[in-house]
C-alpha cells in the first residue's frame, strides 16, 4: 500500500494539474448539443479554451458568465441568468453545463437556488434546454474531480428518477472516466455492442471530440450522449463505471434509479479486461466474439515479447489518480518498477493502491526531482522540459498533449489497447537505448560509490 | 593454396584434442557432421567468417556477391566499438544477373574497392567471397592484390564461400585470412613485457570492457582483442604480444596454434564467464607473462586483485540467494563455454535441471556429470516439440539459451534469458556474473508470467466459464460478488 506524501511546499513549480472546471467542461463536451458555461471571470474560460484547442485541435464551445468587478461584489446571479439566456437564443443548446470557478465559489453564492429560480422564472424561454450545475472551484481537485462532478450533475439534473422504471435487458450504461481517450471510448462501445448489448455512454467524447469535419458550422458540441439517453439512464440493466472517480456518479445513479453498478479501476491489464469481457458475456448470455478472443491471444503474445523491455525498468509517472493507477499497474505488471509517482490531488481512494512505496501529491517540479535516474518519464506534454533536462524519454499521456497529434485516437484500453501500449513503450526503450561505453562498464568505476543495484524491489512484492 | 587444400588443412588441427582422437579418414571429413538437406539449421562458412571479422571496427567489410549474403544479414550483431563505426556500414558489390552473365564481377569488385577507399579511407578493406563469386571463379586474390597496390590500402581477401561448409569452418577461415594477410603486417614501436592478445572475444554488449580494466589494473596491456572492438593496426601488430588467451576455443584455435608456431607466443584456453573462470584467466595470464619474462610481482598482484574482486562479487550476489535458491534452470545452448557460470549459479542455490550436450566435448560431459544431480538431465539434442512439452509441464523456472529456442520457451509461457550473441546484457567478468544473476532474477520474478498463464475466461466456443460452478443465482448478486464494490478494496487486482 502506497503512502501518500502531501504537498509540503508553498511554491508550485511547473504544475501538473489542470483545473477542476476544465474537467467538468470536458465531461459536458461529451454530450450532444452542449455548451459548457464557466461561471467566473472571462480568463477562466479563455485559458481552459486555449488548452482544449491545443490538445484537440478543434473549435471548442465554451462560454463564460464574464464576471466583472461589480458582479463580483454584488453577486453573479444576474450574469449567470444573462449568460444562460444569451446562450439559449444564440446557440439553442440541448444542455448548458454550468461549471463554477474559484472566483464565484470564494464569493460563495447559492448557485443551485439561483439556477432553480432562473429555470422557473424563464421556463418558457428555456424550454428544450437542460441545465446542469457542477460546483468546481479551481482551488480544489483537478480534471478527474471536475469530470466526476459534471457527470453526477447531469444525472441529477436530467435522469428520470424512480427505482421502478421499465428495464431494457440489453441496455448497459457506461460511465468512462476522464482518463479514457476518444479511441478508448469507441473501443469499449464496440466491445459492448459486439455482445449484442446497447451501450449508453456518459459522457461520450468519442462522438464529439473525435475530430471530424461537420457539413455546417455548429456552435455547440456536435455528437456525444443525447439528452434523451441521459433521461432514460434508469432503464438500463447495469451501469459499468471505469475509474475510481466514476464511483460517485455511478452510486448516485443507483440511488436515484435503482440501476446497480460495477466499477473497473482500469481496463489495461489482462485480468481486468478478462473480467470486463466475462461481465459482458454474462449480461448478454452470448459467447465472447471471435475477434475479441483473438485480441486476447495477441495481448498474451505481446506480454511475452514485450516483457524483456520492461523488466527492471524504472518508470516515473505523473498523472491524475486513476490514470496514474492504470499506468502504474500496467508497468508493474510487465516487470518494471515505479521509480516515482506524482499525482494531482490527495482526495482519491485509488492513490493508496498504486503499486509503489509512495505517491507524491505535487507538481512537475517534484516530478523532475524524483524522476532522476528513471528510464522513462510518463506524463502529459508539459513534462517535455523535464525530459529534455534529464535526458530521459517521455511517454505522453493524459491531458494536455499539445505537441503531438492524435492523442485522442491513442487506444490504451482493452486487449488491443494494452497490446499497442506495450509495443509503444517497448519501442521508446528501443529508440533510447544507449550503446555501452568502456567507462559505463568499467568495474572499478562502480566500486568507489558501491551503488550496486539491489534486486528489483517492486517485483519482490508480487 | 586452393580452397579445398585450405579446408583440409584446417580439418587437421593438431591443437584440437577432439580432432586428435579421430582416425585419419574421419578427420578428413571435417569437424561438423554432414548436413542433412531438409533438416539443417545454422549458418554457412561465409556467415562464420563475417562473424569473426566484422567486429574489427575501422575496417570496411565488402561482401562480394549478390545482395542476399550481405543485404539479409547486415547490422545483426551486438558487438560494440569504442571508436570507429565504419564496421557497421554495409558494403556489398550487389551483383546483378548481367554482372554474372557478362563476367563483370571482378571489375565491379575493383571499382567498389576504389569507391570505398576514396570515400572512407579505411586502414584496410576486407573482401569476402560468396557462393556465386567463388562459383564463377573470380580471382579474389588477384583483384585484392592489384587493388591494394593501386590504392595504397591493404585489401584482405577472405575465402569463405557459403558452400565451403559450416559456420564453425568459416570462423577458422577468417582466422586464416588474418594470419595470411594481417598479423605481422605492422611493427608497433611500444612493445612491452606484459602485452597480451585476447582471441575469440567479441565484445558483445561491450562486455570485454568489464574485463579489460582488470587486466590494466594488473599492468597488462591488451595489444589486440580479436575481434571485439579491435582496430586493424592492433591486429596487424598482434604478433608482438607475449601471451595469447583464447576465449572461444573452437572458433580460433588454428590461429592461436599458428601464432605460437610462427612467433613463439604461448597460449591458453580460458573464459571470462563465471567467477572462478575469470579468476583463473587472470591467474594464467599473469603466470604465462612471468614465464615469458615479466616482473614476478605480477603474480602476487593478480592474487590480491582476485581475492578482492571475488569477495566483492559474492557480497553482491548474496541478496539474490534468498530470491533464487531452489529455482530450476534449464540450460539449452550449444556449448556452455564456461562451467564456472553453472558453478556460480549453483553456489547461490540455483538448480540446473537439464542441459544440452550436443556441442560439448568429452571433458565437458565429465564435468556435467559431476555437476548435475541426475545424469538423465543431460540430453543430446531435444526436438522443439519435446522441449516445449518439458517447459510447458513446469519442470523449469527459466531457460537460458540462444535466440533460436526463444519462442519455444515463450510460447510455453516460461521465462527465458538470451545467453547467446544477440543478447543485450554484458555477462563477462565479475560484474557480468552479477548482471546475469540479476537478469535471471528479473526474468523469473516478472509478474507477467502469472498474467499470461491465466486461462481465458471462456471455453473453446467463447462461452464464459468464469462462473461454471455457480448454480444460477440471481445475476446481479453474482455480479456484485464478482465485480461490484462499494468499497475500493473489493476489486483487488482489478
Amino acid at each position: 500500500m502506497a503512502s501518500i506524501l502531501p504537498v509540503a511546499k508553498a511554491a508550485s513549480v511547473n504544475p501538473l494539474k489542470s483545473s477542476q472546471p476544465l474537467g467538468a467542461a470536458f465531461a459536458f463536451l461529451g454530450v450532444a448539443g452542449a455548451v459548457p458555461l464557466f461561471h467566473g471571470s472571462q480568463g477562466c474560460t479563455s485559458f481552459a479554451l486555449v488548452l482544449f484547442v491545443r490538445h484537440f485541435k478543434e473549435a471548442i464551445p465554451l462560454q463564460t458568465t464574464a464576471m466583472d468587478e461589480v458582479a463580483t461584489i454584488l453577486g453573479g446571479a444576474d450574469h449567470l441568468e444573462e449568460a444562460i439566456l444569451n446562450l439559449k437564443s444564440r446557440t439553442k443548446p440541448a444542455l448548458i453545463g454550468v461549471c463554477t470557478t474559484a472566483l464565484v465559489e470564494t464569493r460563495g453564492e447559492d448557485f443551485a437556488g439561483e439556477l432553480t429560480a432562473i429555470k422557473s422564472r424563464r421556463a418558457a424561454e428555456l424550454a428544450g434546454t437542460e441545465i446542469a450545475l457542477a460546483q468546481t472551484p479551481d482551488f480544489d481537485g483537478a480534471i478527474e474531480e471536475g469530470w466526476s462532478k459534471a457527470v453526477k450533475a447531469m444525472i441529477e439534473a436530467i435522469a428520470q428518477r424512480g427505482t421502478a422504471q421499465q428495464r431494457n435487458a440489453r441496455r448497459v450504461n457506461l460511465l468512462p472516466g476522464a482518463h479514457l481517450s476518444v479511441a478508448d471510448v469507441e473501443h469499449l462501445r464496440a466491445m459492448v455492442e459486439s455482445h449484442g448489448l446497447e451501450p449508453v455512454i456518459l459522457p461520450d467524447i468519442s462522438g464529439s471530440l473525435d475530430g471530424t469535419v461537420p457539413a455546417s458550422w455548429v456552435p455547440t458540441s456536435y455528437g456525444g450522449t443525447s439528452v434523451e439517453d441521459i433521461r432514460t439512464l434508469g432503464q438500463a440493466r447495469l451501469t459499468i463505471a471505469i475509474g475510481e472517480h466514476m464511483r460517485a456518479p455511478a452510486a448516485r445513479l443507483a440511488e436515484l434509479t435503482g440501476v446497480d453498478y460495477v466499477l473497473f479501476r482500469q481496463l489495461s491489464g489482462l485480468k481486468a479486461i478478462d473480467r470486463f469481457v466475462s461481465l459482458l458475456g454474462e449480461l448478454s448470455g452470448r459467447p465472447a466474439p471471435e475477434p475479441i478472443r483473438r485480441r486476447r491471444a495477441q495481448l498474451q503474445d505481446a506480454l511475452l515479447d514485450g516483457h524483456f523491455h520492461f523488466s527492471g525498468k524504472r518508470i516515473a509517472i505523473a498523472a491524475e489518480p486513476d490514470l496514474l493507477y492504470a499506468l502504474a499497474t500496467f508497468f508493474v505488471g510487465l516487470g518494471a518498477e515505479i521509480h516515482a509517482a506524482v499525482s494531482t490531488t490527495s482526495g482519491s481512494k485509488i492513490l493508496e493502491h498504486i503499486p509503489c512505496e509512495a505517491v507524491k501529491v505535487g507538481d512537475l517540479g517534484d516530478f523532475e526531482a524524483l524522476a532522476e535516474g528513471a528510464d522513462l518519464l510518463v506524463t502529459h506534454s508539459h513534462g517535455r522540459q523535464a525530459a529534455g533536462r534529464l535526458g530521459i524519454p517521455l511517454l505522453r499521456v493524459g491531458f494536455p498533449v499539445f505537441d503531438r497529434l492524435g492523442s485522442q485516437h491513442k487506444l490504451r484500453v482493452g486487449y488491443q489497447g494494452a497490446r499497442d501500449l506495450i509495443f509503444e513503450v517497448a519501442n521508446i526503450f528501443e529508440g533510447a537505448r544507449h550503446e555501452p561505453t568502456p567507462e559505463s562498464l568499467n568495474p572499478f568505476r562502480h566500486q568507489e560509490s558501491e551503488h550496486d543495484r539491489r534486486p528489483a524491489s517492486a517485483i519482490g512484492r508480487h | 593454396m586452393s580452397s579445398q587444400a585450405r579446408v583440409q588443412a584446417l580439418f587437421n588441427e593438431p591443437a584440437c584434442e577432439k580432432n586428435q582422437a579421430k582416425d585419419a579418414s574421419t578427420r578428413s571429413k571435417g569437424c561438423s557432421k554432414p548436413l542433412t538437406p531438409g533438416a539443417a539449421a545454422g549458418g554457412c562458412a561465409f556467415d562464420g567468417a563475417k562473424i569473426v571479422l566484422q567486429p574489427i571496427t575501422d575496417v570496411a567489410h565488402l561482401v562480394h556477391g549478390p545482395l542476399a549474403c550481405e543485404g539479409n544479414s547486415w547490422d545483426n550483431r551486438g558487438a560494440v566499438s569504442s571508436g570507429s563505426a565504419l564496421w557497421r556500414r554495409s558494403f556489398t558489390t550487389d551483383l546483378t544477373e548481367l554482372d554474372v552473365v557478362m563476367g563483370q564481377s571482378e571489375k565491379k569488385l575493383f571499382r567498389a574497392i576504389r569507391e570505398i577507399v576514396e570515400a572512407y579511407a579505411p586502414p584496410a578493406v576486407f573482401v569476402y567471397s560468396t557462393c556465386v563469386t567463388a562459383l564463377v571463379g573470380d580471382d579474389l586474390d588477384a583483384v585484392c592484390f592489384r587493388a591494394a597496390e593501386r590504392f595504397g590500402t591493404p585489401v584482405v581477401p577472405v575465402h569463405a564461400p557459403g558452400f565451403a561448409g559450416s559456420k564453425n569452418l568459416g570462423n577458422k577461415l577468417a582466422g586464416e585470412a588474418l594470419l595470411d594477410h594481417v598479423i605481422g603486417a605492422y611493427e608497433p614501436d611500444d612493445v612491452g613485457p606484459t602485452d597480451v592478445n585476447i582471441l575469440g572475444e567479441y565484445n558483445l554488449s561491450g562486455e570485454f570492457w568489464m574485463v579489460k580494466p582488470l587486466l590494466e589494473a594488473l599492468g597488462m596491456r591488451v595489444r589486440a582483442c580479436i575481434p571485439g572492438d579491435a582496430r586493424y593496426r592492433d591486429i596487424a601488430g598482434a604478433h608482438t604480444a607475449r601471451v595469447n588467451m583464447m576465449v572461444c576455443s573452437t572458433a580460433l584455435i588454428n590461429m592461436a596454434r599458428k601464432m605460437e608456431e610462427r612467433w613463439g607466443i604461448p597460449y591458453f584456453e580460458g573464459s571470462f564467464y563465471g567467477v572462478s573462470d575469470t579468476s583463473d584467466a587472470l591467474r594464467q595470464l599473469a603466470r604465462l607473462l612471468v614465464a615469458e619474462g615479466a616482473d614476478r610481482a605480477l603474480a602476487n598482484r593478480a592474487e590480491a586483485l582476485i581475492a578482492d574482486q571475488e569477495a566483492r562479487v559474492w557480497r553482491r550476489l548474496e541478496p539474490y540467494r534468498a530470491r533464487l535458491a531452489g529455482k530450476r534452470v534449464l540450460l539449452n545452448t550449444g556449448g556452455v563455454k564456461s562451467w564456472s557460470v553453472v558453478a556460480a549459479l549453483q553456489e547461490i542455490g540455483i538448480e540446473i535441471v537439464g542441459t544440452a550436450t550436443k556441442k560439448s566435448t568429452d571433458e565437458d560431459k565429465v564435468r556435467i556429470k559431476a555437476l548435475l544431480k541426475d545424469e538423465k538431465h543431460a540430453f543430446d539434442n531435444m526436438a522443439p516439440r519435446d522441449l516445449y512439452a518439458l517447459l510447458a509441464s513446469g519442470n523449469a523456472d527459466i531457460m537460458l539459451s540462444g535466440g533460436r529456442t526463444q519462442f519455444i520457451a515463450l510460447k510455453a509461457k516460461t521465462p527465458w534469458l538470451d545467453i547467446n550473441q544477440e543478447r543485450h546484457h554484458p555477462y563477462a567478468g565479475y560484474d557480468g556474473m552479477v548482471e546475469l544473476v540479476r537478469q535471471i532474477d528479473l526474468a523469473i520474478h516478472n509478474p507477467v508470467w502469472a498474467q499470461v498463464r491465466a486461462p481465458a475466461p471462456w471455453d473453446a466456443e467463447g462461452v464464459s466459464i468464469a462462473d461454471a460452478s455457480d448454480d444460477g443465482a440471481d445475476f446481479i448478486a453474482r455480479t456484485r460478488r464478482k465485480f461490484a464494490a462499494t468499497a475500493a478494496d473489493e476489486l483487488g487486482e482489478c
